[in-house]
């Protein structure tokens, strides 16, 4: 293990605050915007910190093949996927077993929301990039998702805010970061729906007494209230400055 | 690309129909309860060839784990590490919806789910596997083949994966000096260095009801599945949410309390798998 490494995994949390100058119930800054692509019938860029993850919706539409259908919804079809300047040291293109995983569960994290029903036959196609990695990507693109497929005019439960909680030094903190998720005991991503009070993806990496899992949910839906906020403020400042032309 | 599953065997409405009126008087319809698990029967040493191995019956599931030990070179960052690599096969035969070619997203998910739950808890002690720092060290082949799929296969895969490690043996590794090459000595095999004893337990929701070690019949009507991975010493190790449903907080509450008991009808069930000879 290199110095660095060492110096790292020493002292993550020093005087009660993170290295990049954090509480640990503090979130990253977080800019949120909708509508950044033209082709799309739904985009969003999202930023927690330097963690820049961009989404888009194509749909609802043909599904191609027939056999990609369902007669009583749409199907959704869902790639999560990192950019290979995203991260240090040059990611290939060719997805991963990692993202083929989490192409999985995000989609299942965004299934609840989606009103499906609504579009028998069709096929709802959500793509995530990664363009900068710093932690909690996977969350990043359930929260940049969710805004596209609002930005697409698609019927939803509610929007579904992402957000990781981390264990760092023994302390539970929020909304971790790269270095954090590498050197910390434990990183637990979560999605909620809200304001209908429901979890929509929980995965945890590393470990936990019982006792911190419940108190990292409860700071996971503390965060996710806040993305929360961001997500709406991003969608009324992009329809109501539509109102205005 | 990850796409909404289409071809989820048929349940007819009126199965659904009786699952749920059996679950609203906390009755399953194989007859167990909502906590019971189902019987579980341990097969070691089933492929002479494999360093460990063993076929787990899980009620009509059945998993092989068969663990392979090679001599390979450590990782960059890792030079005073041996390596763990698991790996999942759905093969074709185990169930209509399984099709030849290299492991879909569902075999991935569950490879995963069971290297997270052993890996940063350190249930292996990848620091013993080293044979020549920074130069050779063992790589540790975890490979799961469902044979048979009605339901709960992490569970299933979880089981025979410890059960195939603890048994497995390896041959004793020196190295000459002088030429400073590895020596094997397959008189002298030495067991993998378990640390803690992990198992996962998944518990499914459907509706508002939590039944643990779910068949396939009751994963088909479920709303999503819930995995949570322990230690021996009480500790989480892993959680994973997959299905296309939600968990309120209630849910997770009592899926905690469910999933904690099974860990312990689980390992009493097999516990005499778990005794090193």
């Amino acid at each position: 293990m290199s110095e660095e490494k060492v110096e790292a995994k020493r002292k993550l949390i020093e005087g009660g605050k993170r290295r990049d100058g954090r509480g640990p119930e503090d979130i990253r800054p977080l800019h949120f915007e909708v509508r950044v692509l033209k082709n799309a019938n739904g985009s969003a860029l999202v930023q927690y910190g330097n963690t820049k993850v961009l989404a888009a919706v194509y749909g609802p539409r043909d599904p191609g093949a027939r056999s990609m259908a369902l007669p009583h919804r749409a199907v959704l079809r869902c790639r999560y996927h990192m950019a290979p300047f995203s991260t240090h040291e040059r990611k290939s293109p060719a997805p991963s077993r990692r993202e083929i995983e989490l192409s999985k569960v995000v989609r299942e994290a965004l299934e609840p929301a989606v009103i499906t029903e609504s579009f028998p036959r069709t096929a709802i196609d959500i793509f995530i990039e990664v363009l900068n990695a710093d932690g909690g990507t996977r969350t990043a693109g359930i929260t940049a998702a969710s805004l596209a497929l609002a930005d697409a005019g698609i019927p939803m439960r509610d929007l579904v805010a992402g957000i990781a909680v981390g264990k760092v030094d023994g302390v539970l903190v929020l909304d971790i970061n790269e270095e954090e998720d590498m050197y910390g005991e434990a990183d637990m991503p979560m999605a909620f729906m809200p304001s209908l009070g429901l979890i929509t993806l929980i995965q945890l990496n590393g470990t936990l007494s019982e006792e911190e899992f419940w108190s990292a949910i409860e700071l996971g839906l503390k965060g996710a209230e806040k993305v929360y906020e961001a997500q709406k403020e991003a969608l009324r400042k992009r329809y109501a400055s539509v109102e205005q032309v | 690309m990850s796409i909404t599953p289409v071809d989820i065997p048929v349940i007819p409405a009126l199965k659904r129909t009786a699952i749920l009126n059996l679950l609203s008087r906390s009755q399953r319809i194989d007859g167990r309860s909502p906590s019971d698990t189902r019987n579980i029967e341990i097969s070691l040493g089933v492929i002479p060839n494999a360093n460990g191995s063993a076929h787990v019956k899980l009620g009509l599931t059945q998993v092989i784990a068969g663990i392979k030990a090679e001599i390979g070179s450590p990782f960059q960052d890792t030079p005073n590490m041996g390596n763990l690599i698991v790996n999942a096969e759905f093969v074709p035969l185990a169930s209509p919806t399984f099709e030849p070619g290299p492991p879909d997203e569902r075999a991935i998910e569950l490879a995963r789910i069971i290297d997270r739950s052993l890996r940063d808890v350190r249930a292996i002690d990848l620091e013993k596997l080293v044979i020549i720092p920074g130069r050779k060290v063992w790589n540790i082949f975890i490979d799961i083949y469902v044979i048979d799929h009605d339901g709960n296969l992490v569970d299933a895969s979880s089981i025979a994966t410890l059960a195939a490690l603890l048994s497995a043996k390896i041959p004793r590794a020196s190295v000459n000096q002088d030429k400073g090459e590895v020596i094997l000595d397959p008189a002298n095999r030495d067991e993998i260095p378990v640390r803690k004893r992990v198992l996962t337990v998944t518990v499914a929701k459907i509706e508002d009801h939590l039944v643990v070690d779910p068949s396939l019949e009751e994963e088909t009507v479920a709303d999503a599945l819930l995995t949570i991975a322990f230690s021996e010493d009480g500790l989480i190790t892993g959680i994973q949410k997959s299905g296309m449903g939600t968990f309120k907080r209630e849910h997770l509450k009592k899926a905690m309390e469910l999933a904690k008991n099974a860990y312990k009808s689980y390992i009493s069930q097999i516990s005499q798998f778990l005794v090193r000879s």
